[in-house]
């Protein structure tokens, strides 16, 4: 293996936190929802990663798992998303204040 | 090597039961266009049955086993966790027959048990991939479920909080799964703990590890610091999705956070007792203070079932057989009492048309029955004896002492007393203020009366008759502990 494991690391680590901080900062639903994507694909990273480094399969079949799941997480989003757009006009986070927190 | 198919079958046989009784809903929705209603007594019959099979032909041994190529973990714990999930979701199909914007509904019975099945594997899984496919089972019926009302602008917002919430924690877990995968090459939990036992990994990085998982473990058992989205959306969804949130869906929690500090981590007891008692007096704390000064029920009952997710962490920190099958008994005691709650809360709402505290005004005069019934819930919930919810305490706490967590018990008990300060002025609304509208009965639907009177009993039961519960959480606690072979 020419690239050693530690470089998929590191960069899987900055996906992971330009993720996390997306999710944080971002008010607008559709950019959270990129940013979940984003901290999904940085775990699938690792999980590739040490699946050819240890050579079991394990690994990559996790990832075609966690890829359903975020589908699927990603498809009842956008439901809820246009159902409250159907309401309110807009999709920012910090509008849905209907409920009090 | 012989597969035998037939066995195999029979262990996962309350999971298979669950998705026949899906595939069955699916089916009659489409042709009984007319008649939806009764797709939620096809749903309780068809549990009701699950829940005597499971009962009687799945009681595991002894010994705790690996089965389905070491996916699921065969033992107590898996056993007695699901009963509790099949008897919680039993429960709130009865209130969602009682709730007339859902029972004719064929998809919300579907989803309910999706949710089910999936906190099923929940309980017994004992590989990665198995665990983080069960929790989202779990999950994404559960953001349909709290957005189920499309017209109601905050049903549709508690769903996506709900989803938020729930993705990005388990977005932070799945990564802590990916370190574990990383440390040990292998996604199978026993193994993982074998493999950190005899490795080369820094204590540091596994502790780190830890943090991340215990992230999506905290989010599901509405534990401080990851709570923030239990008021909103207890206040938005549904009343019986609220009540299954607050209940089965925590248990299921409790099953999972369980399950991986005892076997993934036993090197590490010392660090993550602390980080257990920790999250358990800030739960305890911030929920009660903060449901102190609720004017609405369904956020009181937010921040109770919060507090309460304190008391049972007790349980989790005292690391002995004690513990957790203190922390079993407090979850069976705690969803009887909390569905009850939330099912008297449903009737009293649609009657009234709000959920403040104040429209509980002369509700002792306007249904007797369902005064009292309150009144055993709220005694419960503050752990006051003969009521179920007394045991549950009493067990968490004897057992943080038993273990030297003298101040972790005292913190329980002071938060147990500012917890009955709420939980009375409930009652006194109930039971001392005089409203107008106090002569006009109140209607409860059949199905709803059944739920309650189960939960009742059930409460007064599980807090006089102490022994059959105690002897099945003990078992479970005993075979957590053990390597399966």
């Amino acid at each position: 293996m020419g690239i050693p494991v530690s470089y998929y690391l590191v960069l899987s680590a900055i996906m992971f936190v330009i993720g996390i901080l997306g999710v944080l900062l971002r008010r607008n639903a559709l950019v959270t929802f990129m940013s979940l994507e984003m901290m999904f694909n940085a775990a699938n990273l690792i999980f590739v990663t040490f699946a050819a480094y240890y050579r079991v399969l394990t690994g990559q079949i996790f990832v075609f798992f966690v890829m359903t799941v975020a589908a699927a997480e990603v498809a009842v989003g956008l439901a809820l998303m246009v159902a409250i757009f159907r309401t309110k006009h807009s999709i920012d986070l910090d509008q849905m204040s209907s409920l009090k927190g | 090597m012989m597969i035998d198919v037939g066995r195999m079958m029979l262990e996962i046989l309350p999971e298979i039961g669950l998705l026949i009784l899906i595939g069955v809903v699916l089916v009659l929705d489409l042709f009984w266009r007319k008649s939806r209603k009764k797709l939620g007594w096809v749903s309780f019959a068809g549990l009701l049955l699950i829940f005597v099979l499971t009962l009687v032909f799945v009681q595991p041994a002894r010994l705790p086993q690996l089965t389905w190529g070491g996916m699921i973990s065969l033992d107590m714990t898996g056993y007695i966790f699901r009963m509790i999930f099949i008897a919680g979701a039993a429960l709130t199909v009865l209130y969602a027959i009682a709730n007339d914007s859902l029972a004719g509904r064929g998809e919300f019975y579907l989803l309910l048990l999706t949710s089910t099945l999936g906190m099923c594997f929940m309980a017994s899984a004992a590989d990665l991939i198995m665990l983080f496919l069960a929790i989202e089972t779990t999950t994404v019926p559960l953001f349909v479920l709290a957005g189920f009302l499309t017209r109601d602008q905050k049903s549709v917002e508690s769903g996506i909080k709900y989803l938020l919430f729930a993705a990005m924690t388990s977005a932070v877990m799945l990564y802590g799964f990916t370190w574990l995968y990383g440390f040990s090459g292998t996604t199978q939990l026993y193994q993982i703990a074998e493999r950190l036992k005899y490795g080369f990994v820094p204590q540091a990085a596994v502790v780190a590890a830890m943090m991340l998982v215990l992230v999506g473990f905290g989010f599901k058992i509405s534990a401080v610091p990851f709570h923030f989205w239990a008021p909103d959306v207890y206040d938005g969804a549904p009343y019986p999705v609220a009540g299954f949130l607050s209940t089965a869906s925590k248990a299921a929690g409790f099953a999972v956070l369980a399950r991986a500090l005892f076997v993934i981590f036993p090197l590490q007891t010392e660090t993550w007792t602390l980080i257990v008692a920790l999250l358990s007096t800030a739960s305890m704390f911030v929920g009660n203070l903060l449901a102190l000064a609720q004017k609405n029920i369904k956020r009181l009952l937010a921040y109770s079932s919060i507090a309460q997710a304190g008391y049972i962490l007790i349980g989790v920190a005292a690391d002995s057989p004690l513990g957790t099958s203190g922390v079993i008994y407090y979850l069976s005691a705690y969803l009887l009492t909390n569905l009850a709650a939330f099912g008297i809360v449903a009737l009293v709402g649609r009657a009234v048309g709000s959920d403040e505290i104040s429209a509980y005004a002369g509700l002792s005069r306007r249904s007797p029955a369902l005064a009292l019934a309150m009144l055993v819930v709220m005694l419960s919930l503050g752990g006051i004896p003969p009521f179920a919810g007394f045991i549950g305490k009493l067990l968490v706490f004897a057992a943080a002492i038993e273990r030297g967590l003298i101040w972790l018990a005292i913190l329980g008990v002071i938060n147990t007393i500012v917890a009955l300060f709420y939980y009375l002025t409930v009652l006194k609304v109930i039971y001392l203020y005089r409203s107008e509208e106090e002569d006009k009965p109140l209607a409860v639907s059949s199905a709803a009366g059944t739920a309650l009177v189960i939960c009742i009993v059930g409460i007064i039961a599980l807090g006089v008759v102490i022994a059959p519960l105690y002897g099945w959480s003990t078992d479970a606690a005993a075979t957590l502990l053990f390597l399966p072979r």
